[in-house]
């Protein structure tokens, strides 16, 4: 009863968030809105495919675990689409941005969209990205928009939780027995070819570097992979040979996993738009 | 604008937590600004804790209904993100409630302070988080996530009794 109470009067969180728009110029304003979907989408895809281990995780603690992670990650995506739909001025809040865009809307990076695979592969991916997270927040914690830098401030703390525990896992599962090394070296093969997107940037990427309300992709490349080399070195893992291919998720060109995870994550507002709990 | 009537903080002070519900959102350090308009409205600008925490909203309506029942019912209520909401927040009372309810209280400073250990290594640094049930620093950490975003699991080795522990954050 209390609780049915409490959700009936939830007003919409766009209007609860203090808000202020920065004034920028009409370029710099449409730039930083497709660099939030860009990082919003980012987070919500990859905590979309995070919570489909609700109910199969291999352990109770890893169970909270990934859905705390999803968790997380789901709520950086609602302050980072609503500020994109502020920004936007359309009247699109969170919701309609997440949930009735089409597929070549979407700008994640494409390893967030791929399937899970098993535990391994999981945390692989995790790691991967909780690691590339937490320099991007770190940096970003002093943007020169002030609504970016306070979404930060709040996001690189969970970042770096999920780093750490995804590269427990990595060390354990790299440095376990014959088959977890195995398998674990075969989802770091497959997913890092994946990371090159992460670091490419194109004139957005350059406009927001020069403004200095985001880093320029290619800054945070040689960090990266500071970061997660002593970790996959005591994994007893090989960092995989440079490849040629590249994905175009942030460019909104997706693999064909994406297809997959919108009608399930759009099911609920597309068979019963503007449905709410 | 004025500052806020000491009346309103002791509203505020009145609104639980729904995950914790021993501790108030003042307990919690969520108020981040408490001002009066003009016409009298109360804003009341409170700091979310974990991103994807689901209580936010339900804290939000609970503050508005407290108010709106203790004469306020122009309260203007809404969540402010900067500053970041930290740990180190939380108010000594807090603290001591937190501790009754069976929950170990955060035993360094979060990612605000001065204190870098619990972003470093935020439960293999502790290993002498003390047990709230008897006090004895023979813990281990069992489950780094617990039943909410805010906590994790721990057991005693002395008594035997698992209990939760506040994330320093």
């Amino acid at each position: 009863m209390l609780v049915t109470e409490l959700l009936q009067t939830t007003p919409d969180p766009a209007a609860e968030t203090a808000l202020t728009l920065p004034d920028y110029d009409p370029e710099t304003q449409a730039a930083l809105f497709r660099y939030l979907l860009r990082l919003g989408d980012s987070v919500l895809i990859l905590g979309q495919r995070t919570s489909e281990w609700c109910g199969h995780a291999p352990v109770l603690e890893e169970e909270m675990a990934l859905a705390n992670f999803g968790l997380d990650l789901i709520g950086q995506a609602r302050m980072l689409l609503t500020y994109a739909g502020a920004l936007e001025g359309k009247g699109r809040d969170e919701d309609t941005l997440a949930f009735l865009r089409y597929e070549h809307e979407y700008r994640n990076v494409t390893m967030t969209e791929l399937p899970n695979g098993d535990f391994a592969r999981t945390m692989v991916r995790h790691f991967l990205f909780a690691s590339w997270m937490v320099l991007l927040w770190a940096r970003l914690q002093s943007s020169a928009d002030p609504h970016l830098a306070a979404i930060a401030g709040k996001a690189v703390k969970e970042a770096r939780y999920h780093q750490r525990h995804a590269g427990g896992w990595i060390v354990r599962l790299g440095d376990g027995t014959a088959l977890s090394h195995d398998k674990t070296e075969a989802a770091l093969d497959d997913l890092w070819p994946y990371t090159a997107e992460w670091f490419e940037g194109d004139e957005d990427d350059a406009r927001l570097a020069q403004a200095g309300i985001a880093p320029h992709p290619s800054e945070l490349a040689a960090p990266w992979r500071e970061t997660v080399t002593p970790t996959l070195a005591e994994a007893q893992l090989r960092i995989p040979p440079e490849s040629p291919f590249r994905s175009h998720g942030r460019w909104g060109r997706h693999s064909e996993h994406m297809g997959h995870l919108l009608p399930e994550m759009q099911y609920l507002q597309r068979a019963y738009p503007g449905g709410k709990w | 604008m004025v500052t806020a009537p000491d009346a309103i903080h002791a509203v505020l002070a009145t609104v639980p937590d729904p995950e914790i519900p021993n501790l108030s959102i003042v307990d919690l350090g969520m108020v981040h600004r408490v001002t009066v308009a003009e016409n009298g409205a109360p804003l009341i600008e409170l700091l979310p804790t974990y991103s994807g925490c689901p209580a936010t909203e339900a804290i939000a309506a609970a503050t508005r209904r407290a108010l709106a029942q203790a004469g306020y019912p122009d309260a203007v209520v809404r969540f402010v993100l900067s500053p970041a909401w930290s740990s180190d927040r939380i108010t000594a009372e807090g603290r001591a409630k937190l501790e009754a309810a069976g929950i170990a209280p955060p035993s360094c400073g979060g990612a605000g302070s001065d204190d870098k250990r619990a972003t470093a290594a935020p439960l293999t640094y502790h290993p002498t988080i003390p047990c709230p049930h008897c006090g004895s620093r023979n813990t281990e950490p069992l489950s780094e996530f617990s039943s909410t975003a805010c906590k994790a699991l721990l057991r005693c080795r002395a008594c035997g009794e698992p209990f939760e522990y506040f994330k320093p954050i």
